[in-house]
């Protein structure tokens, strides 16, 4: 250890009540969002299943589902993972402790808000961003707070450099309170009800440049800052390098912004909002990667742990799907490619690949070396619960996502196949049809990490509860 | 576009992606600082220096292959926007517009597949019904057309005509048929709660029971008589055997468009209906219209 780190007398005294509380809501939520989404993929295959309840309907929890996995779930994590390194890397206490555990009781307060209005159909239509307006401003409002303690807290640092992950944490914030802002610009008419401010493709361009940053800022620069603070901290290896930190944060939040409008190819947006956003999306691919590379690189040394260290399997396991899908996000920006693409499964599959195998399993990774932290254990309770769920996330992750590239590749080519007389080969209903056998898979697949989540919930509550496991279990994960 | 709007676009892209390639090129250096050199261990990469909560960095290169796909992609970008619309109102040196591709695709349909449809257009519909080549057309055209609401089996649904039976709304000659088919059709039936009452709904319905020789109170049915001569009759003619100039249904036949429960019935007294087919002739050709027609007339033909 160098000199200019603060020994262990010096150290302050860490906020982590507010860090534990974020931590286990993640858990719940998880569990929480994922049931929703296996419920709506088994409606997807039963349609019955929604009992004629309207409440109970695809349309009304499928928005439900993806709020609860990206803003509560993928939320809690960020939440949780920002006030821990933020003190950490700056060796400081939380800047305003009133303030964060407002902005923990707030953050629970829209995720409950957003989980009766939801299935109550009070939505505004907007994707990643259904929410009414007075729930809207109250995500203003915590989100305000979050900025203050996270910015106060860098503020209060004892070291000159601010670390990579407080970069991307930072970059994070602010975007995702101009997208917010922006986005839910809208006239309210009742309590519950309101109308964008924006007409026609207007609306539908700044809804995407919210949504494809909501995936830019909120699920890659937010994770990619816990990457950068677990992955060198799980491996006990330095940052692979710094350089490439920079020249990759820099690039990856001026490119991002640029990318939404290839969620609108061959629509009446007009060709050079199109081109502009194609071409962004291409030049994003190399400062994506970069994250990739520094996460992957900072193992070299220390590949060896990887055959006894299930949490490091899991956060490098995540790189590997966040570099698969930010290669598969640009090739999918591409014109001809987003002509077959567009409308299919092949984009739910997309999402997944990044929301399944990068967004929940580095924060599974994230979780699994905090909670003995923050609880003031020397390890989980099971090593060889975290090594099953291992198992089962990726194999769900990998059925999910190629259930969805064989269905959205079959539905795009029967889309566009021809008769002789120039007349469509199959109908629409053909190609749901031919798309069961991979709604079977997909359900199967998220059942699988479902059940791996729950077993996470199982070790957690353990862990916390202080329970020992007996011995013999460590001998036997060094010999798996 | 505007001038000012113009320049801003371009500005701003010029920007973004020259800003990019020279965060790229400023951070090429190979060789690193010899202070952070003399401090890094033997084979090891020279650190920061910096130290966060135990976390250290090394000042590694940038990854050649990564430098190089990340030039490769800004010189594809670049020629991109040299060949396509994309910085601002530029059209770009191939002139694509997606208008201009969807046009081409279109005329080169219309080049492939307009003779294939000619053959049949002076075909009387005896001869398209006889045709198996004519009738396998119609089908796919009805397929692709007209069974999202009329069933892949033509036989409709709630509120869309079976078109496999003998009954018909519109008439069920050639002509009509292609004129229902050409030009859509508006089927009104207006809402009479509000001027005959419930009363009044509730005897009619019971009326209408007894046309089409279903069980019915006799007594309302009596009174619902009166009702329906004053404000049925005219357009579902006083037998209530329909009239297809104004698209009104035979009340007599026992086919239920709208279904014929006694709810359902009083519902459409009470509420109206609006039938709505839409016209095809802004989006099929005549000749693809007409081989439609032979198939929907060979589909009640078949009964």
């Amino acid at each position: 250890m160098s000199s200019n780190v603060t020994t262990a007398g010096d150290e302050p005294v860490y906020n982590t009540k507010v860090v534990k509380q974020f931590a286990i809501m993640t858990v719940v939520w998880g569990i929480v969002g994922m049931l929703v989404g296996v419920i709506i993929a088994a409606e997807l295959v039963w349609p019955d299943l929604n009992m004629q309840l309207p409440w109970f309907h695809f349309g009304r929890l499928r928005p439900l589902h993806t709020n609860a996995v990206i803003f509560a779930f993928g939320g809690c994590a960020l939440f949780a993972s920002v006030y821990h390194v933020v003190q950490r890397t700056c060796q400081a206490s939380l800047f305003g402790s009133g303030l964060a555990a407002f902005t923990f009781w707030g953050w629970q307060a829209i995720i409950v808000a957003a989980a009766i209005t939801l299935p109550l159909g009070m939505t505004s239509s907007k994707e990643y961003a259904e929410l009414e307006w007075p729930i809207d401003i109250a995500i203003t409002l915590v989100w305000v707070s979050f900025a203050v303690v996270f910015f106060g807290t860098i503020m209060k640092r004892k070291s000159k450099h601010i670390y990579v992950a407080n970069w991307f944490f930072g970059a994070f914030i602010i975007a995702v309170a101009v997208l917010h802002l922006g986005n839910s610009a809208a006239v309210p008419v009742t309590a519950m009800k309101s109308y964008s401010a924006y007409a026609g493709t207007i609306d539908a361009m700044v809804q995407w440049w919210y949504g494809h940053n909501a995936v830019g800022f909120f699920l890659t620069a937010g994770f990619l800052g816990m990457m950068y603070y677990f992955v060198p901290k799980q491996a006990g290896r330095p940052v692979y390098s710094y350089r490439l930190s920079i020249v990759h944060f820099w690039a990856l939040i001026a490119l991002y912004i640029w990318a939404g409008p290839h969620h609108l190819h061959y629509s009446a947006l007009p060709d050079w909002v199109q081109s502009l956003g194609m071409v962004m999306s291409l030049i994003l691919l190399a400062p994506s990667w970069g994250g990739m590379i520094n996460g992957m690189m900072t193992l070299s040394g220390a590949w060896h742990k990887l055959r006894y260290d299930p949490t490091l399997r899991f956060l490098v396991v995540s790189l590997s799907f966040y570099g698969m899908s930010t290669f598969e996000g640009p090739m999918m920006s591409i014109k001809t490619v987003n002509a077959l693409s567009h409308n299919t499964d092949w984009t739910i599959g997309h999402v997944h690949s990044g929301a399944l195998g990068w967004v929940a399993m580095v924060s599974i990774g994230m979780l699994y070396h905090l909670i003995p932290v923050l609880y003031k254990r020397t390890q989980m309770y099971s090593v060889q619960l975290i090594n099953l769920h291992f198992w089962l996330s990726t194999i769900g992750t990998v059925l999910y996502i190629a259930s969805m590239w064989v269905n959205g590749i079959a539905q795009g080519l029967m889309w566009r196949a021809f008769n002789t007389d120039g007349t469509l080969t199959y109908s629409f209903a053909e190609s749901i049809e031919a798309s069961y056998p991979g709604y079977y898979v997909r359900l199967l697949g998220g059942v699988i990490f479902l059940s791996g989540m729950l077993i996470m919930a199982y070790n957690v509550w353990r862990t916390v509860r202080g329970d020992e496991q007996k011995q013999v279990a460590s001998a036997e994960v060094q010999a798996a | 576009m505007s001038t000012f709007w113009n320049i801003w676009i371009i500005a701003f892209t010029a920007i973004t992606i020259a800003g990019c390639t020279w965060l790229l090129f400023a951070n090429r250096k190979i060789e690193v600082s010899s202070k952070n050199a003399e401090d890094a261990e033997d084979g090891e990469a020279p650190k920061t220096g910096h130290v966060y909560d135990g976390i250290e960095e090394y000042d590694n290169p940038l990854p050649g292959w990564w430098f190089n796909m990340f030039v490769g992609t800004v010189i594809f970008a670049l020629i991109y926007l040299v060949l396509y619309p994309g910085l601002g109102s530029y059209a770009g040196v191939l002139g694509w517009t997606q208008t201009g591709q969807w046009q081409e695709e279109v005329d080169q349909a219309e080049a492939k597949y307009a003779p294939i449809y000619e053959q049949y257009a002076s075909m009387s519909v005896e001869e398209l019904i006889a045709n198996p080549e004519a009738i396998k057309m119609g089908r796919r055209l009805f397929n692709n057309n007209c069974s999202v609401c009329h069933g892949s089996d033509g036989k409709g649904s709630y509120g869309f005509p079976n078109l496999a039976d003998s009954d018909w709304l519109y008439g069920g000659s050639a002509a009509d048929i292609k004129a229902s088919i050409t030009h859509g059709r508006k089927g009104a039936m207006p809402a009479w709660g509000a001027v005959i009452g419930e009363e009044g709904v509730d005897n009619v319905a019971e009326y209408v029971f007894k046309i089409s020789g279903r069980e019915h109170n006799a007594d309302k049915a009596a009174e619902g008589a009166t009702v329906y001569a004053t404000y049925c009759a005219a357009c579902h003619t006083p037998a209530g055997t329909g009239m297809a100039a104004m698209g009104a249904p035979n009340l007599t036949d026992g086919v239920w468009l709208y279904g014929g429960s006694p709810s359902l019935v009083r519902h459409s007294i009470r509420n109206g209906r609006n039938g709505n087919m839409p016209a095809q002739d802004n989006k099929l050709k005549a000749e693809k219209i007409h081989l439609l027609m032979g198939y929907v007339y060979n589909l009640s033909k078949n009964q």
